[in-house]
């Protein structure tokens, strides 16, 4: 299976890779808009500040090119961020792959939210053999609302939308790469897509 | 809801394990990696590795110990020790570490606390801070404790927010190694005082102390070495106890 992930320079991508490593795929990073274009699955990924992620991606011209994409893509952490409409942090405008917005924890909770969370009202085959109720690790301070799209939703403040699908496109708030077995089987299932 | 999380610490020398681990049925307990994957299986929600004898010699040891935990280990883990500039923190998360713990070099150059915060993101950068009560007062201390300063924890503590610290590891030096529980007066008004998760440090011994952290001290997370080393406390069974006290961990 030919899969990508987008290298944008954002955040550490080593986690990503192994995992997929571990369950004996190479997931091969990548900049050049023609392979990613071209390949089976394509992972975006993102770690650190949105706008100044967002600028990268144009940096490269792939804030073009993601939302053409017609094979399953699948965006973590801040990369399912960027997919949105726009973010709170930075006032950063998203590439509206997700018609839903960003928006920061209030600081009536501790910020960032940082640990493993359940997740809930499970709605995609994303999520073949994973319980409801089952724990995934995040670690963020923006969320992105409870929304049509919401595949899977968690409870920190409030509600949020913890992974959203739209046609080819996923994206999921926590690390699947960091969330022990369970994480592993989400990304089985999205390689089984 | 969001889970407390137990974090085993490892003390690591020249890329071996130190401080005496004595697990059963691991054929090679001084091999960080074999413990973390363990760790992993047994339920701990995280790992923090302590480089305890950092030197510029040893750095690649480390990277290489880091790589190959990040390789064969699913669960997030902090790597610690000698860590004093920009550089550094590229280098282990390059490897796959997932945040770094720094100590001393913040408090020598705070500084340093926002140039990562804005480098790489509040989410991966842990301040320790190792503190003692003298009278009533609690002191920030250097060098594993050993270099007291004139520096107050809770205007410390403060500042690294401030600063852009994404979570706080305290460490009481007048309970680490007691095994009499963790300094929760203290822990709770730092989770008061500030909006970032706070691990607790020193002093676990038993189960109790393990619960009392959680309801008296209002931490996040709790971190131990020893108990979990020498398999005095099952990591499945402290968090048994602690779902059945009404403390939210992941079983």
């Amino acid at each position: 299976m030919d899969l990508k992930i987008v290298n944008y320079g954002a955040g550490n991508i080593k986690s990503i890779q192994f995992a997929f490593h571990r369950l004996g795929y190479d997931a091969v990073l990548s900049d050049n808009p023609d392979e990613i274009f071209k390949a089976d699955k394509v992972i975006f990924p993102g770690v650190g500040e949105a706008s100044s992620a967002m600028k990268m991606l144009k940096e490269s011209g792939l804030d073009t090119l993601i939302p053409k994409l017609k094979q399953p893509v699948l965006g973590i952490c801040l990369g399912m961020q960027l997919m949105c409409n726009h973010t709170e942090e930075g006032d950063t405008k998203g590439l509206g792959i997700f018609n839903v917005d960003v928006k920061r924890f209030s600081n009536a909770v501790k910020v960032p939210q940082m640990g493993w969370n359940t997740i809930n009202n499970l709605k995609s085959y994303l999520f073949k053999d994973i319980r409801e109720e089952e724990y995934m690790y995040l670690v963020h301070s923006y969320y992105a609302e409870n929304c049509d799209e919401a595949i899977a939703t968690s409870n920190y403040e409030l509600e949020y939308a913890s992974a959203l699908e739209n046609n080819n496109f996923f994206g999921v708030q926590f690390h699947p790469e960091k969330s022990s077995k369970v994480g592993a089987q989400l990304l089985q299932n999205f390689l089984d897509l | 809801m969001l889970t407390k999380r137990i974090v085993p610490c490892l003390d690591i020398k020249n890329g071996r394990t130190v401080k005496g681990v004595n697990f059963v049925d691991l054929r090679d307990a001084g091999d960080p990696v074999v413990l973390a994957k363990q760790y992993a299986e047994l339920g701990a929600d995280e790992l923090v590795f302590l480089d305890i004898a950092a030197t510029l010699e040893n750095r690649k040891t480390m990277h290489d110990m880091v790589l190959k935990v990040a390789e064969q280990v699913n669960i997030p883990f902090t790597v610690g020790g000698g860590i004093s500039s920009v550089d550094d923190v590229d280098d282990l998360l390059q490897c796959g570490a997932d945040k770094v713990s720094i100590n001393s070099s913040a408090v020598k150059r705070p500084e340093l606390i926002n140039e990562l915060s804005e480098k790489f993101g509040s989410q991966c950068v842990v301040v320790a801070i190792d503190a003692k009560q003298i009278d009533d007062e609690w002191f920030v201390h250097l060098a594993g404790g050993t270099i007291p300063t004139d520096i107050k924890l809770f205007d410390w503590a403060k500042e690294v927010e401030e600063r852009g610290a994404g979570e706080i590891l305290f460490t009481s030096m007048n309970h680490d190694g007691t095994k009499a529980g963790f300094a929760n007066v203290a822990l709770a008004k730092l989770s008061d005082l500030v909006n970032i998760p706070i691990i607790a440090s020193g002093g676990a011994g038993t189960i109790k102390h393990f619960v009392d952290t959680f309801k008296e001290g209002k931490v996040d997370a709790a971190l131990a070495a020893s108990v979990f080393h020498f398999g005095e406390i099952p990591i499945q069974e402290l968090k048994k106890e602690l779902k059945q006290q009404n403390i939210e961990v992941r079983l």
